[in-house]
């Protein structure tokens, strides 16, 4: 392989990790607050409001029946109004994080709806504030559970990202169809295919020992 | 602990009447009529099978239920009638702990004892200073930096405790605290709750569906049955006279006073005819209940007593006694005239053939 086509690889993997780290942050700015109310809200719970919730959860819903592919076009104007161009890597990261957020919302939800009542109970006994009960029970016992939310969300957006180049952003997606498909280089393919392998790997891995470390629901040694 | 504790507050129920919106079966009464008046720095225990009402009751001095009539008075606050910032307020004067101790468990010990001040918004120093002395009084002192993962249930329970006393609440309640751990565990937790009681001074609510919790550290107990309380006084007196079948079912529950298998299944309720044996409950209560009075019985009467069950305890500083006994049917009336001339309770259970 030429020194020139290794160029161009780790160039695509630093778009590929720039779109996803930005979309992925962003996305988190977002679908975190959204995920804790979609929990809260519901009939019953801390901040109930069924209705709200119930409109909230359809919008999550159809955002998130749009084919990753379809979004990206469909949403255009909007990447023009917010990117100021519909074209490139910087403005695919609008579509990302637009398919992001309510991703990263729904696995957020999931991971607080899974804390015991009986602390919110207890807060609640204690004189807290839904408020106080959110930041210091909910958030701090779902975090092993956001933890590993966000791991998949990442994960997803890697393979997310390697479809802008229809909208010529770039990274290894784009340079897989470019070169690998395109201009007939099953090698550029390859390296490209075992660069996502990796990739995904070690968001996995990180992920994961990210949430073992803040997860201290069963004993272990001591060794901290 | 260094502060000086206010001492406990009163709880008043007044009339106090829940009811639940039931899918299928419409209006559902979980209360009914509740009238029961707590008095500060008291131990009282509500004892009632599940379902009988008694966690709701708890849960309205605190206001996590609210009363659909009636009214709840914990330290002259109407819980019913707080708002939102007052109730917050109340709470902060009233501890829980929990059957399933519901401890953060993304947090240490210290981090767990910490939360209600926290939440109450005291200053950092003040916080280290009074979790550490909490900690001590719950004799938890080198396990602050453990996590509840790593400890036993015991040892979790204090934690609760700890947490519970933070705001140097006026009122401790207690639900079910101890009916997840073994019966040695219950000992001391219940030990740490008489001391608390006894030192700082606080009322204690708690609900149980164990007698022997009531027996070891209630001063007074509410039994409740079927969403009403049945009964209520001083637990010396409930257990010495127990009037209500609910009430008597409990007490039967603990050691040493249930019939032996052999006699319970062939107990009938009338007389049969021919020679037969009447059984009879003697309850000793207060100074007879060191007296040999079944002996006197047999020397003074000359009415001989089978001695079927029996044990004697103490409630607080009295002693107390049950006595299972069977007498010849026919001088069953003669035997149980006796007795209660010496203020000895006495009552049917039935007879065998």
């Amino acid at each position: 392989m030429s020194a020139n086509l290794i160029n161009l690889l780790i160039e695509a993997t630093l778009q590929t990790l720039y779109m996803v780290a930005i979309s992925g942050a962003i996305g988190t700015l977002f679908g975190l607050p959204i995920g804790v109310y979609l929990a809260v809200s519901q009939r019953g719970e801390l901040l109930s409001s069924p209705w709200v919730n119930k409109v909230l959860g359809l919008i999550v819903n159809a955002t998130r029946s749009v084919p990753f592919i379809i979004l990206v076009v469909a949403i255009i104007p909007f990447t023009r109004l917010i990117a100021g161009t519909s074209i490139g890597t910087s403005a695919a990261i609008v579509p990302l994080t637009i398919a992001a957020v309510p991703f990263i919302a729904r696995l957020v939800e999931n991971a607080i709806r899974e804390v015991d009542s009986g602390l919110i109970e207890a807060a609640r006994a204690m004189g807290a504030t839904p408020l106080q009960i959110i930041r210091k029970v909910l958030i701090p016992e779902a975090l092993p559970g956001i933890t590993l939310g966000l791991t998949l969300a990442l994960v997803s957006l890697i393979g997310y990202s390697a479809m802008v180049g229809a909208v010529g952003g770039e990274g290894l997606g784009d340079l897989g169809i470019r070169y690998g498909y395109q201009r007939f280089m099953p090698e550029v393919m390859l390296a490209v295919v075992v660069i996502l392998i990796v990739l995904v790997q070690l968001v996995q891995s990180l992920g994961e020992g990210l949430a073992r470390l803040v997860d201290k629901r069963a004993p272990r040694n001591r060794g901290r | 602990m260094a502060d000086v504790q206010t001492s406990g507050a009163a709880i008043t129920f007044d009339k106090l009447g829940k009811s639940f919106e039931k899918k299928g079966s419409g209006q559902v009464m979980a209360l009914e009529d509740v009238n029961l008046d707590v008095a500060p720095g008291t131990i009282t225990g509500i004892i009632g099978r599940s379902g009988a009402g008694k966690s709701t009751l708890l849960r309205m001095v605190n206001g996590l239920e609210q009363p659909t009539a009636g009214t709840v008075t914990v330290a002259g606050h109407d819980v019913g009638r707080a708002d939102a910032a007052e109730l917050r307020r109340i709470r902060r004067e009233v501890g829980m702990i929990f059957q399933h101790f519901n401890l953060l468990s993304s947090r240490t010990v210290y981090g767990n004892v910490a939360l209600p001040l926290e939440i109450a918004g005291v200053p950092g120093a003040e916080i280290k200073r009074r979790v550490n002395d909490l900690i001590g009084r719950v004799g938890l002192e080198q396990f602050s930096n453990r996590y509840p993962a790593e400890l036993s249930g015991g040892q979790k329970q204090r934690v609760g405790i700890a947490r519970a006393l933070a705001t140097q609440p006026k009122v401790l309640l207690s639900d079910e605290a101890t009916s997840a751990l073994d019966p040695e565990t219950t000992q001391t937790v219940l030990k740490l709750l008489a001391d608390i009681n006894r030192d700082l001074g606080l009322t204690i609510l708690l609900i149980t569906h164990e007698m022997a919790v009531v027996r070891d550290i209630a001063s007074h107990v509410a039994v409740i049955d079927g969403g009403k309380i049945v009964e209520a006084g001083s637990t010396y007196e409930v257990f010495a006279d127990p009037k209500h079948p609910t009430t008597r079912s409990f007490l039967s529950g603990i050691t040493g006073i249930t019939l032996p298998s052999f006699i319970a299944g062939k107990l009938q309720a009338e007389r049969p005819q021919g020679d037969s044996q009447e059984v009879i409950r003697i309850t000793f209560a207060g100074t007879h209940a060191t007296d040999p009075m079944l002996a006197k019985l047999t020397s003074e009467l000359g009415i001989p007593v089978n001695i079927l069950a029996g044990a004697i305890e103490e409630i607080g500083p009295h002693p107390f006694g049950n006595l299972l006994v069977s007498v010849e049917a026919d001088r069953g009336a003669e035997a149980r005239a006796y007795l209660d001339r010496h203020d000895l309770l006495t009552e049917v259970l039935g007879y065998v053939g």
